[in-house]
């Protein structure tokens, strides 16, 4: 986002204290969702801790892989600043916030089950609240990433295989995985792209 | 205290499935919590859930509610570190290897390959929580009205989840 260039991360020194709070501050304060935005403001653009281009790089191997993306994200800068002990004290700092928060709604809410229904009545609101918001990650989410036909088949194949046939999510996960990857293999890849250049020429852009 | 070998279970297994996002596992998370392990209702689930759209940080914190519920403190910060300990190793491990596995081929065919499932798996996990949520036409359309406007106007949803949590007060009495 920055016009200039961040400096090189490689030389800097960051104590792991100053990323246990940097983190924390970001757990505390990220109100929302939308975590990844708020870390690339903090990390990126306030604290000038990695280029953002390491961000963007480090973001999309998160969301390769299992685990959260504001986690990861939380555990391989933390690594990039300070190794191991970084990562462990950026993803603490990150969780406490919310962790605490979460713990103590929740023991009000196991306080609060056998008293009014007015207390349901509102969470019943924020129960559907959360549904509307759930679906409008997935839509922004899903229009960065669909692109082909087939994109929108492993879509279909995974919540037929989760919501109509419930088999196991892992199950999904592995099978659906496979054909994709399969699907995309290196020389599909390779055809796509000589194929998306061969447009480009012919339309002359 | 004897529920936190299987707490610990469920949530290290429940962790491997989050990819692309929290909402991967909720499927998953249902059947155990409630079905298996009997340690809530569904409606229970679903509003330690919603609450903890409300929360800052990792989308997924509501599970440390779900460790208070069932087992207390200690309950919170077992599932805590049950849910990112497995995940954070292997994305340490997978983060220092990144760069060597740069002219493996097949790095371009996992990402661009799991980018479609992983959104599946998130449409997926959100039909999961708006049929154990939505049950009469009111919670639709505050879900719908929701889902309208943040499309709409990119806001923080947070004004709108407090405005739908009013709105229940009043309906859902």
């Amino acid at each position: 986002m920055s016009e200039q260039p961040a400096p090189r991360p490689e030389t800097l020194q960051v104590s792991l204290r100053e990323i246990f709070v940097g983190f924390l501050i970001i757990g505390a304060t990220s109100f929302g969702g939308g975590v990844v935005a708020y870390l690339r403001t903090g990390l990126v653009g306030r604290r000038k801790w990695i280029a953002d281009e390491t961000f963007v790089e480090l973001l999309s191997i998160c969301q390769t892989l299992p685990g959260l993306n504001a986690s990861n994200m939380a555990i391989l800068v933390g690594d990039r600043l300070r190794g191991t002990a970084g990562a462990a004290a950026a993803l603490v700092g990150i969780c406490l916030p919310g962790g605490l928060l979460m713990s103590v709604a929740a023991g009000a809410y196991a306080a609060s089950q056998h008293s009014e229904v007015g207390m349901q009545a509102v969470l019943h609101g924020v129960s559907a609240a959360a549904v509307g918001l759930v679906f409008s990650v997935t839509v922004q989410l899903g229009r960065k990433t669909l692109a082909r036909w087939a994109d929108f088949i492993l879509v279909a194949l995974t919540v037929i295989g989760v919501n109509v046939l419930h088999l196991s999510v892992l199950l999904v996960l592995v099978l659906a995985g496979a054909v994709a990857i399969y699907w995309y293999r290196p020389s599909q890849l390779a055809a796509e792209k000589m194929q998306s250049e061969k447009t480009q020429e012919q339309t002359g852009s | 205290m004897s529920q936190l070998p299987a707490l610990i279970g469920v949530f290290a297994y429940l962790s491997l499935l989050t990819v692309g996002g929290g909402m991967a596992a909720f499927p998953e998370m249902k059947t155990l919590v409630v079905d298996t392990f009997h340690w809530m209702t569904v409606p229970q689930l679903v509003h330690i859930y919603s609450v903890g759209q409300v929360s800052p940080g990792p989308n997924m914190m509501m599970i440390a509610g779900v460790g208070q519920w069932v087992a207390g403190p200690v309950g919170a910060v077992a599932v805590v570190a049950a849910f990112f300990l497995p995940t954070g190793l292997f994305t340490l491990w997978v983060g220092r290897l990144w760069n060597r596995l740069d002219h493996w081929p097949w790095r371009a065919s996992i990402q661009r390959g799991l980018a479609p499932v992983s959104i599946g798996l998130l449409l997926a996990g959100s039909i999961s929580i708006a049929r154990s949520t939505v049950t009469g036409w009111e919670g639709a359309m505050i879900a719908l009205g929701v889902f309208g406007i943040l499309l709409a106007t990119r806001m923080n949803p947070i004004p709108l989840i407090a405005a739908s949590g009013a709105i229940g007060y009043f309906l859902f009495r």
